[in-house]
This record gives C-alpha cells, sequence and structure tokens, in this order.
C-alpha cells in the first residue's frame, strides 16, 4: 500500500484531463527518480535543516499532561518550522523537484494560507514565479496571509467561483494548470490529487514521523501509543501516521472538521459524512450528494474546509488501521484557548481540532501511556478569527 | 427499444455540427425546447451536458451554466427522462457529457443502463483519460454506448495509444486550457489530427473555443465536425427561457455555413 502504483486498495488513481496527463507521468518518473537520487535526497535534508529548522522538537506537555491526569501527551512541533507550520515539508521537497525538472512556474491552491505561503516562500528562496490561487471567503478569513503572500512576490488570486473556499481555489489552480502546463509545476498543498501526489506529498511529509520514532525512542525508551492528528487532505496526519502503520500498537486517530455538528448541513466531515466518489484526481471518500454533486462544506478552520481526504486516509480507514474522529467548532476554539493559557503555546485552529481530541482521550489512559499530537502549525493566523468567535471585534 | 449503437455512423456523413447545451440551463422545460429546436435545426449529433458541482475542465460560461442547472434542481435521472420523451419523436443522435463523479456515484452499470433506455449513444468524461477508462468501458459496451477518447495539444506520443482504442469518434482539444470562446488555437491542429488518422479510421470532431460559422468550417476542412459549447451557453444565460429562437437560429447560421459548396 505503499502508493507505487498509485492506488490505495480501491482508492487513489490518477483522474485528470488528457491536457494534464503527460505532465503528470512526467512528474511520476521525475519524482521516482529523484527521490532514489543522493544529491536531491541531500539538497532536500539540507534545506529541511538550514531553512526550516528540522528536526522539529518533539515537546514534553508536561502542565497539560498533570492537568488532564492521564497519558503523557507530547507535541511535535510543526509549527516552529520557518513560515509556521508542516506546510513547508512538502513544499521543499515539491519546488526543489520542480526545479529539476526544469519548471520556472509553480502555482498553488491555499485554504487557511499556510501552503500558499509556504510556496511563495520557496518561490522567492529558489528564484521561481509563483502564482496562488484562494477562496474569496477564505481571503477574508486569511487577509494577513494574502498581503505576506504578496511580500514575498507572489501573485494571489482570487477564486469566487463555487462556494469561494479550499475545493474552489483547487478547481481552479487545476484549471490554470491545463493552461500553461509546459513551465509549470503545480504543488499540491495536501495528500490529494492525482498520482503521484499522494505518494509525494505523504513522503516529504514522512520526515514527522520518523523523526517522531527517533525522538520518542531517546525520550521513552518505547514508542507511542496513539498518535493524534487534524486532517482536512490529510497531509500532516499521514506525515505522522505513515512510519507507523506497521506498528500495530500504535494506534492512529485523525480528527476531522466537525464544524456545527455532524448532524447539521454545516460541516467538513468526510471520514464520517462521506461516500466514495472520484474528484480532484482520486478515487476517495467525499461530502457529496446521491447524484455524486459535491457537497459545500464548512469549518471554522479555512484549512480543513475540505470535502475530501487523501486516498491514504480512505484506505487507513477501510483497513480499520486509523480511527476518524469528528470535532466541532466550539471544541477546536476551546482547545485553542486551553493550549495558550495551559502551556503558553498558541496552536494553528487546525491543529486545536487535535488538541481537542487528545483532551478527551488522555484522561481515559493510563499515567505510563503516551500520547503524541502532531501540532502541525501555529495560530498567530487565526487570534483575529478566534477573537471575533468570542465576540471581540478585532481584525488583522 | 430502438438499437442507438450505430447512430454515430451517420453523423459524420458531411461536415458534422455537434451542439452542446447543460442540461437544466435554466431549467430541464427549456432544454427541452432546445434541444428539439437544435434538432429542426440542422444539429448532427447533440452533447446533453449532465451539470456537476466542480466542473473543472470548464471555463467561466460553463461553470456558470453548472451553477444555474443545479440551483435550478435538475437531477442526473430529470435529464434521462428528458432525453428519453426527446427520443420518442427526434431522431438525432444524443450523447452525455458529465465528469466521472456523477457516474461513478448514480454507479456505472447503472448509468449506461439508463444511457441506452435513453438512446443516447455515447459518452464524453472528461476527467477519465485513458488510463482510468477501465471503469467505465465494460459498462459503455455492456450497453452500447461509445466511450468517447479525448485528444489535447499535450498528448503528443499518447495520439497513437489513444487513438488505436477508440471508438465513436475521436474528440480534438482545439487548445490548452478550459472550455471558453477563443479566437485562436493551437497550431499543430491539423497535424494533431492526421496523427490521429494514421492509428483509427474513426472520425474526428474538434471542439474548445469555436464560436463562428467560419471557425466552424475551418475545422471542418480537415475535421469531420465542430462542436460548439460555450458560444450557445452565452446565448441560453442572455436570453434564458427565451433563448430556443436565438439558438435555433445560431444552428441553422452554423449549418448553412457548413453545408456551403
Amino acid at each position: 500500500m505503499t502508493g507505487d502504483d498509485g492506488l490505495y486498495g480501491e482508492y487513489g488513481g490518477q483522474y485528470v484531463p488528457e491536457t494534464l496527463m503527460n505532465a503528470v507521468i512526467e512528474l511520476d518518473e521525475a519524482y521516482h527518480r529523484y527521490i532514489r537520487d543522493p544529491e536531491f535526497l541531500r539538497e532536500l535534508d539540507d534545506l529541511n535543516h538550514r531553512y526550516t529548522g528540522r528536526p522539529s522538537m518533539l515537546y514534553y506537555a508536561d502542565r497539560m499532561t498533570r492537568d488532564l491526569g492521564g497519558a503523557k501527551v507530547y507535541l511535535k512541533r510543526e509549527d516552529l518550522n520557518h513560515t509556521g507550520a508542516h506546510k513547508i515539508n512538502n513544499v521543499i521537497g515539491q519546488c526543489l523537484l520542480a526545479k529539476r525538472m526544469g519548471k520556472t512556474r509553480v502555482i498553488a491552491e491555499t485554504g487557511a494560507g499556510q501552503h500558499g505561503v509556504a510556496t511563495a516562500t520557496l518561490a522567492a528562496y529558489l528564484g521561481l514565479e509563483c502564482e496562488v490561487f484562494m477562496g474569496e471567503h477564505d481571503v477574508e478569513r486569511q487577509a494577513l496571509n494574502v498581503y505576506r503572500m504578496e511580500l514575498l512576490g507572489a501573485k494571489v488570486h482570487l477564486v469566487s467561483s463555487g462556494t469561494g473556499v479550499l475545493k474552489d481555489a483547487v478547481n481552479e489552480t487545476l484549471r490554470e494548470w491545463t493552461n500553461r502546463v509546459s513551465d509549470t509545476h503545480y504543488v499540491i498543498g495536501t495528500v490529494m490529487g492525482p498520482a503521484p501526489f499522494p505518494e509525494m506529498v505523504c513522503e516529504f511529509q514522512s520526515v514527522i514521523g520518523r523523526e517522531v520514532r527517533k525522538q520518542i525512542t531517546e525520550a521513552e525508551g518505547r514508542l507511542p501509543d496513539c498518535l493524534v492528528a487534524c486532517v482536512g487532505g490529510g497531509s500532516n496526519a499521514i506525515g505522522l501516521f505513515h512510519e507507523f502503520v506497521n506498528d500495530k500498537d500504535v494506534r492512529m486517530v485523525g480528527c476531522e472538521a466537525g464544524g456545527k455538528g455532524v448532524d447539521t448541513d454545516r460541516h467538513a466531515a468526510t471520514m464520517t459524512k462521506g461516500t466514495v466518489g472520484i474528484f480532484h484526481g482520486m478515487k476517495s471518500l467525499f461530502c457529496q450528494n446521491e447524484y455524486g454533486q459535491i457537497a459545500p462544506v464548512y469549518s471554522i478552520s479555512a484549512g480543513l474546509d475540505y470535502p475530501g481526504i487523501g486516498p491514504e486516509h480512505a484506505y487507513l480507514k477501510a483497513m480499520d488501521r486509523a480511527e476518524y474522529v469528528a470535532v466541532t467548532d466550539d471544541q477546536a476554539v476551546d482547545a485553542f484557548e486551553y493550549l495558550s493559557r495551559t502551556e503558553g503555546i498558541i496552536p494553528a485552529i487546525e491543529s486545536a481540532h487535535a488538541i481537542a481530541y487528545a483532551r478527551e482521550l488522555a484522561p481515559t489512559m493510563s499515567k505510563d501511556d503516551i500520547i503524541v499530537v502532531n501540532l502541525s502549525g501555529r495560530g498567530d493566523k487565526d487570534v483575529a478569527a478566534i477573537a471575533r468567535y468570542r465576540g471581540r471585534d478585532i481584525h488583522d | 427499444m430502438t438499437d442507438h449503437s450505430k447512430d454515430l455512423e451517420r453523423v459524420f456523413s458531411r461536415r458534422a455540427f455537434i451542439p452542446f447545451v447543460t442540461c437544466g440551463d435554466p431549467d430541464i422545460e427549456t432544454t427541452e425546447r432546445l434541444v428539439r429546436a437544435m434538432a429542426g435545426a440542422g444539429a448532427d449529433l447533440i452533447e446533453l451536458g449532465i451539470p456537476f458541482s466542480d466542473p473543472i475542465a470548464e471555463g467561466p460560461v460553463i461553470q456558470g451554466a453548472d451553477v444555474r442547472a443545479l440551483s435550478s434542481g435538475v437531477t442526473t435521472d430529470d435529464i434521462f427522462d428528458m432525453a428519453e420523451r426527446v427520443r420518442r419523436d427526434i431522431d438525432v443522435p444524443m450523447l452525455v457529457m458529465t465528469y466521472i463523479n456523477p457516474v461513478f456515484v448514480y454507479g456505472c452499470d447503472r448509468f449506461m443502463e439508463r444511457c441506452r433506455r435513453a438512446g443516447i449513444c455515447a459518452i464524453i468524461v472528461p476527467d477519465m483519460p485513458y488510463e482510468e477508462k477501465g471503469d467505465l468501458q465494460p459498462y459503455c459496451t455492456k450497453y452500447g454506448i461509445k466511450l468517447i477518447s479525448m485528444i489535447a495539444p499535450t498528448s503528443e506520443d499518447r495520439i497513437a495509444m489513444i487513438a488505436s482504442e477508440a471508438e465513436g469518434f475521436v474528440y480534438i482539444v482545439s487548445s490548452m486550457g478550459v472550455t471558453g470562446v477563443r479566437t485562436s488555437f493551437s497550431s499543430n491542429l491539423e497535424d494533431m489530427v492526421a496523427a490521429v488518422r494514421r492509428s483509427t479510421d474513426i472520425p474526428c470532431a474538434i471542439g474548445f473555443g469555436i464560436s463562428t460559422p467560419e471557425q466552424a468550417r475551418r475545422m471542418t476542412d480537415f475535421a469531420d465536425g465542430a462542436i460548439v459549447g460555450s458560444a450557445i451557453v452565452r446565448i441560453i444565460a442572455e436570453h434564458g427561457r427565451d433563448s430556443v429562437p436565438y439558438v435555433a437560429d445560431y444552428v441553422r447560421r452554423m449549418r448553412e455555413e457548413l453545408d456551403r459548396p
């Protein structure tokens, strides 16, 4: 199930217009060639270290652990990466690959803006032209990130088609790719899309899990009992989970956006409510109606506001290897405030979904048990929105 | 039940004009009148678009039509019912264009069975490339529905592989990018058609961007048919329920230009 053939059980595949087929085939060949090329890997490691600041810390959340009175809680501090989230791990890999392939321009979709900022950052560093597509609704929610991308030299396109959120940004970036493919690489921000994207993004994000294995072994002399991560498309979760798939005693829990509740029509809980479909280049699970029309989804978190999920997650769920739970807006906001007060760490509202579940889980486990939560991003970008959620009229 | 699997064979006996309409834009009753009018005005094959919430191969014009159609509440079943009604007294062949998800979720077997019952002879699925056609091909074959293959300006070394297995006709994508009216087309269109013809004897129709009778005429100097979508959808967007005579007039002008000696 490594995804080498582009398939994860029945999920995955390469469902793109003919116009893009040679581009994804070229990418597939280049990826599989360079991921075994020592010089490419050296360059990747070097940038991960020198530019991002890897390895990221595995932080023992002592106060949170004592407060919850159960399992030990460790936080994988992806929030401390350059640009403030795990997104840069994947972007470095893809932009280095784009350079090797002779591409001079990168395009990207973004939801919360973190992936767009990371792409704009690497484009600036590597001298690539960069254009980012962002739903107009997200542009409102994440105004600072728009300016940040522009500051980094990227052109930001507002996407007003559809529902004006992440899936529409993906649609528009795919359209732009069909328009200009020869000099352009589409830096997909998560483990979705046509092969080889899910496999490739997983590989570049798996640095998270590899570091956790080493760090937790050093700290505790053993593997964790449970891994917890938020899932939108699923890249930070796969980055943590993939390394441990064959360690059957390590439980894995993905936390998706329950929005106003999974029994309302205001959520993005693909795993809880979705059905099998084919969209955005892949066969996977999607929130959709009985005619295969993709449903409008909602979450307080722009980064989890996506109606699909990466094919590897759909497969892990089908195999009962990973569990997926829905966390509501209210729970996530509570967790956002909780971690800020308890540990002095302001998490991204996406990551707060994982923190929320860890708060429920830890007290049910013994003091010898270990939970690792992927703190996928920092919350600076969300502070104004959370203030507004709490009725304080603060704007970026 | 009439066998429609041979419908495509008569379409290309002259320079074929293939209009597209998004079903349910602005409502299914109007679509039915449009289909009848286009058939009467000289269309050789009518492409029925089943709207999709996220049409990634479409430009803004057809995206807008999909939004209007889905807002009207139209469903895949309504569209098959409409096609079935039209089929009773209209002889012009019809095909459906939609994305893979509406077909897959409806159920591939059930979808193709409905196509056959509605007298639809072929299907175009722009987000299902050659490599993935195994999802649909068995069901298309089972019900005698031709699965139309697309060739794009970037296909290059893939043309022979795709064309050699193509059935019905080959859909040549005129340009890079999404659907929408254009003034210029890929410069190697004639080469693409020639490359297709080296691998297959079936006809070639060109789509994406064609809007004027002159463009359609020029395309059919070397290809067998011209497909027009956005230009028609634009008329429907402008005139809504009153668009039937305008669309009929447009199709008639196309027909005249293509029939000109």
